[in-house]
Formats: structure tokens, C-alpha cells, sequence
């Protein structure tokens, strides 16, 4: 009981794909389930033949009854069991990628992956967009559609509560289609190992009533009123340059440094760090790394290499503590 | 019947005839899927085209390997003698070709069918 207990415990959680919150999710599942049953039948019946044919049966069988046995149970059974699970999993795959038909109905989200954080963008059906980073959100009961790039290597984007993994590849586009069918906060991950901090480059994916989900992305269309609250942060942050790698809404922080001069590259969708413009309310900081609060906001700009090794953010060790605070409580404050 | 089918010849290649039926099958579709799907414009048609014409190369291959299975079944003297054809003899040689021919080209059949299953289910490159 106690050894199966760590077994049981990793089919539920924010992050299985054993306990389902979306349609994809849920075939996954299904097919799990249906691949383990048959193969443990399958298993039982091979081990029951052989103890019976080692340990039961007294007389030998006719060489043609073994050559029936070996027709039947050796040609025609697997043939016949592997076309059906063939069957099976080729009339799956049409589901679990159903594009085309509803194009263009609701929000399309862009993930562009780089070591070792995830671009998001909502493109909203009216034309307009909301950047965001670090953090999926969805409607429950609507299929959203991602596109899926990369800015330096491969990776690979993965909700496994709500469906199957989609790699990230340099130059191209990929798409995955996802339908959260229950309200609740999940985990991604990245599953293409993608240099030292792969497995710290995670998000929180969160499915929301439509409604709900409505209300927050109208609100992220607007710059965070925290970006005007009198603060010692907000000059600090463009003292230091923290804008040419990160844009926060309603600052002259683009973000979009041209060339990547302190990363030593050019980022290749044209941004170098995660948009901040309302980090505040971000579940996590670091990719799903560490509970957004100012001490660990703080953490992270000093040298967020020690929390996350090979962080391609600068470490700022001329920022006193003080100063540190200051733009933690800034950022914290951008809802 | 039997007068259709070629004569007998004695050669190690027939053994190979179905496997490479089958290997040509298995590339003429994932090639010709993966050029219709990234330069349309090049074979042209639609996704069903591609469909049609995978099912007319599986049904070509597909006859292609029963006929050797009927040469490896003549070859194995229609399954007169049984397995193993053990003996250091020209005939056992010829049974045991013929036999593992047969052999060879089932296990082709099932493959190319199986190589084909998928333009039951898939309408589209994308999905
Ligand atoms: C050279 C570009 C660059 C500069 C300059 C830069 N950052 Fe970053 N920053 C990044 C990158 C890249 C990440 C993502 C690191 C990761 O998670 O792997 C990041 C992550 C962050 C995060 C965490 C975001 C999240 O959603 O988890 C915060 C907060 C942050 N930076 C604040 C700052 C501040 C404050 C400054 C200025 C003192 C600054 N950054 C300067 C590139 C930069
Ligand atoms: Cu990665």
C-alpha cells in the first residue's frame, strides 16, 4: 500500500495527465487507460498459458494442434488487436487537432519559448492583442488555438491537465488546439530539454469562466495603474536600462532591444525578456519557479542566476537592498 | 492458372520481392504526403488526390505481393511438406525458400496496410 502510494499520488495534481481538465486531455486519458487495461489482459493471458503449459498440463499436443495455436494465437490475434488500437489512435488524431472549420472565432494565443521563459500574445477576434508572459490563461468550453514558435532552440509546450505536448521549433509554426472543459489552475512545462534551466521553465495555466476570462484580458489591454504610483522603482527600473529587455505598458520600456547587446545574440522574435506590464498579478516569478512576491521580485533582479542557473538576465549587484525593494515593490504593484 | 504465373527460377531474390514491395509502398506514400503537403502547388489536386492515390499505390502493392505469395506457395510445393525443411538437399533448400517467402510476403501485407490505414482517418496535412 505504502510503495503505491507515490504512484497514486501522480495521478492527480495540477500537472497529470490522468486527471483531466480538458477535452484532449481526456482522450489522452481515455487511451491510456484503454492501452493499459488490454495490455495487462493481454499479459495475464500470456502468463496463465505458460503456467499452464509448464506446470498443468501433463500430455504434449499434436504438432498441428501447435500450428493452430501458433496461427491463431501468434499471427491472426496480434494482427488483429494491433489494427484495431491502430484504428483507434489514427481515428484520435483528427480530434485532438481540430483547425480550420472555426477559424477565427475566439482568441488565438502566440507562445514564442525562449531559454527559458514563454512570449504569450492574445490576439483578440476584434484585431487587437495583449502581451503577456510567463502565463497561459483560457476560457472554459472554448477552443483556444495556439501558435507555437521559438526564438533560439527547440522546445516544447506542454499543459498535460489539458492535452498533448506541441514542440517549439526555430523557424517554424506549430499549432495545437486546446478545449478546457473545468475551471482551475494547471501546470506547463517545458518537455524538450533546452539547456541548464529546462526544468525550470514552466507557467501556471489557468482556466477561467469565459466571463471572467473576458474581464482580465479587457483589463491587461490597459497599461496597470501601478504604472503612475509615485515610486522610487519605476526610475530605478529605467535608470538601469531594465526596459530595453522588458515592456511595461504605459512606460517608454519597450523592450524590444534591437540587437541583444547584452545577451551577446539577437533575440529572434524581437524581444529579449518577459513583458512586465502586469507582472504583479502573475501567479509566479521565474517561469513557475518561485510565489510572486516582492521579497522573491527582488530575489530574482539580483542575480536571477543563482535561483535559475543560465537565466539570460543580467545580474545587478550594484543595487542595494534598498533599491531592490524599491522596484520589487513597483512591479508588485502593476496588477 | 499456373500456366499466368512465370516459370519457377531458382534465385535468392525472390525471397526479397514482398519486403521491398513494401519498403517501396512505405516511401512512395510518406514522400509523396510530405511533398503534397509542404509545395502543393507541385503535384497539385487536393488532399483527396493524395488519398486516391495512395489507395491505388497500396492496391498495386497489395497484388503485387499476393502474386509472390502465390510463387512462394507454388515454390513451397503448395504446402505439401511440412517445416522444418531441414536437410542438406536441393529440395529442402527450394521448400524453405518458398516457405519463408510466404512468410515474408504475409508479414508485407499486413505492413502496407498498415502504412495505408491512416488516409481512412486523416483528412487534411494539418490535422
Ligand atoms: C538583457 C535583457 C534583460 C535586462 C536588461 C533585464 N532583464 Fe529581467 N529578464 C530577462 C530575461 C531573459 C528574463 C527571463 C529569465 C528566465 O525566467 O529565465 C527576465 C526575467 C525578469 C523577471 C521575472 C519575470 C517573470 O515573469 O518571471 C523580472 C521581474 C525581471 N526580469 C525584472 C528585471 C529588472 C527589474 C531589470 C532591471 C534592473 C531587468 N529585469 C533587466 C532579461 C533582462
Ligand atoms: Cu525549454
Amino acid at each position: 500500500m505504502a510503495a503505491t502510494a507515490p504512484a497514486l499520488a501522480s495521478c492527480s495534481g495540477v500537472q497529470s495527465t490522468l486527471d483531466p481538465g480538458g477535452a484532449e486531455a481526456t482522450q489522452i486519458a481515455t487511451l491510456f487507460w484503454v492501452m493499459t487495461a488490454g495490455g495487462f489482459l493481454i499479459w495475464a493471458f500470456v502468463v496463465a498459458l505458460s503456467l499452464y503449459a509448464s506446470q498443468w498440463k501433463r500430455k504434449s499436443i499434436s504438432e498441428r494442434g501447435a500450428g493452430r495455436i501458433i496461427f491463431w494465437g501468434g499471427v491472426v490475434f496480434p494482427v488483429t488487436v494491433l489494427t484495431a488500437l491502430l484504428a483507434y489512435a489514427l481515428w484520435l488524431m483528427p480530434w485532438l487537432r481540430p483547425f480550420g472549420a472555426e477559424e477565427g472565432t475566439g482568441v488565438r494565443v502566440e507562445v514564442v519559448g525562449s531559454q527559458f521563459w514563454w512570449h504569450v500574445v492574445y490576439r483578440r477576434p476584434d484585431g487587437t492583442s495583449v502581451v503577456s508572459a510567463n502565463e497561459i490563461r483560457l476560457p472554459v468550453g472554448e477552443r483556444v488555438e495556439f501558435s507555437l514558435e521559438s526564438a533560439d532552440m527547440i522546445h516544447s509546450f506542454w499543459i498535460p491537465s489539458l492535452g498533448g505536448k506541441m514542440d517549439m521549433i526555430p523557424g517554424r509554426t506549430n499549432r495545437l488546439s486546446l478545449l478546457a472543459t473545468r475551471p482551475g489552475t494547471y501546470r506547463g512545462q517545458c518537455a524538450e530539454f533546452c539547456g541548464i534551466s529546462h526544468a525550470y521553465m514552466a507557467f501556471p495555466a489557468i482556466a477561467m469562466e469565459p466571463a471572467d476570462f473576458e474581464a482580465w484580458l479587457e483589463q491587461r489591454s490597459r497599461p496597470s495603474a501601478g504604472v503612475w504610483a509615485p515610486s522610487a522603482g519605476h526610475d530605478l527600473f529605467m535608470r538601469e536600462g531594465c526596459g530595453t529587455c522588458h515592456s511595461v505598458d504605459g512606460t517608454e520600456a519597450g523592450g524590444t532591444q534591437p540587437a541583444g547587446i547584452a545577451l551577446g545574440r539577437t533575440p529572434a522574435a524581437g524581444i529579449a525578456g518577459p513583458d512586465l506590464s502586469h507582472v504583479g498579478s502573475r501567479l509566479t516569478i521565474g517561469a513557475g519557479l518561485l510565489a510572486n512576491d516582492e521579497e522573491a521580485l527582488a530575489r530574482f533582479i539580483a542575480h536571477s542566476a543563482s535561483i535559475k542557473p543560465g537565466s539570460q538576465m543580467p545580474a545587478y549587484p550594484g543595487l542595494s537592498p534598498d533599491e531592490l525593494r524599491a522596484i520589487a515593490a513597483w512591479l508588485k504593484g502593476l496588477q | 492458372m499456373w500456366r499466368l504465373l512465370p516459370r519457377q527460377i531458382e534465385s535468392m531474390w525472390t525471397l526479397f520481392t514482398a519486403p521491398v514491395v513494401w519498403a517501396v509502398h512505405f516511401l512512395a506514400c510518406y514522400v509523396g504526403a510530405a511533398i503534397f503537403c509542404e509545395k502543393p502547388h507541385l503535384l497539385g489536386g487536393d488532399f483527396n488526390t493524395l488519398r486516391v492515390g495512395i489507395v491505388v499505390l497500396t492496391v498495386m502493392a497489395l497484388s503485387m505481393i499476393v502474386i509472390s505469395a502465390l510463387l512462394a506457395w507454388r515454390q513451397w510445393g503448395f504446402g505439401t511438406g511440412d517445416p522444418p525443411h531441414g536437410d542438406p538437399t536441393r529440395r529442402d533448400r527450394q521448400l524453405f525458400q518458398g516457405y519463408a517467402t510466404l512468410l515474408l510476403s504475409g508479414l508485407s501485407f499486413v505492413a502496407v496496410i498498415y502504412t495505408a490505414l491512416p488516409v481512412l482517418f486523416i483528412t487534411d496535412c494539418i490535422r
